[in-house]
């Protein structure tokens, strides 16, 4: 499973009290369970089910990811800046693997 | 101003007032078997609740020429504090074969409560977004999607 390799935009430097964009993208087929191969067999349902953020190691954004969200799952929230700190983020993969990334943010 | 009277009336004829404003005899029929599965969702989750109507940004496109690929963004005004905070976003569509699309759990350290993700409209339909706050007030909005070509798969 090394094609899947999330990507995460978080701003660099912050000052304190800022309300900061976070853009994730992770590579994933999302197969919903309905789409069929070209031979014409269903393919089974596998997907990213969770996706969430710590920030210093406290869960502040949190999604639960249904067949419905497309693929390649793009998740954009916001943050209010209170510190420096590094975020981690985590997605959940339908068949138990876990893909995580964690980015530093500094206030300046 | 028409929209506005129609959203004191309640949801059920509301629609039905759009299906008749639209036109075409096959539409209401259709548009109620679909309503059901979202509406039906956002009873459950309210224990029959119901939601209030409220001025919640939702951006969705009007005509999404690929239903694989929709993006769908939402802001609530909020003091986003302890005491007062938006706690949990559901995305429901209501022609999906799942009426389920998302859901976003928000803190208070988040500033504010605003998401954009990308989802998948199998056809044209409805998109509902039901929000709750930490008192337990729900509150909802929806969209109308125009889908040409639809996602989900076959």
């Amino acid at each position: 499973m090394s094609s899947i390799k999330p990507r995460v935009k978080v701003p660099k430097e912050v000052s304190i009290d800022e309300i900061v964009e976070i853009k994730t993208l992770i590579r994933h087929p999302m197969h919903s369970g309905r789409m069929k191969d070209p031979e014409g067999q269903t393919i089974p349902r596998q997907i990213i089910n969770s996706f969430s953020a710590k920030f210093n190691g406290k869960e502040v954004f949190q999604m639960d990811l249904e067949p419905s969200i497309s693929t390649n799952p793009y998740i954009v929230f916001q943050y209010k800046v209170k510190e420096s700190g590094k975020f981690d983020f985590e997605w959940l993969d339908d068949n138990g693997e876990k893909y995580s990334i964690s980015k530093e943010m500094i206030v300046s | 101003m028409k929209l506005r009277k129609l959203k004191k009336i309640s949801r059920r004829n509301a629609l039905q007032l759009i299906a008749v404003f639209t036109g075409t005899a096959v539409f209401p029929s259709i548009s109620f078997a679909q309503s059901n599965q979202a509406l039906d969702r956002i009873n459950e989750i309210t224990n029959g609740l119901g939601a209030t109507e409220s001025d919640i940004w939702l951006d969705l496109p009007e005509i999404a020429e690929n239903g694989n690929q929709v993006k769908v963004s939402f802001e609530m005004d909020s003091p986003m504090t302890e005491t007062d905070h938006i706690k949990t976003v559901y995305i429901l569509a209501d022609g999906n074969p799942s009426p389920n699309v998302a859901k976003f759990s928000f803190t208070p350290e988040m500033g504010s409560c605003s998401a954009t993700t990308r989802m998948r409209l199998s056809k044209t339909q409805n998109v509902y977004l039901l929000a709750a706050n930490n008192n337990e007030q729900y509150f909802m909005t929806y969209a109308k999607v125009k889908v040409t070509i639809g996602g989900c798969g076959g």
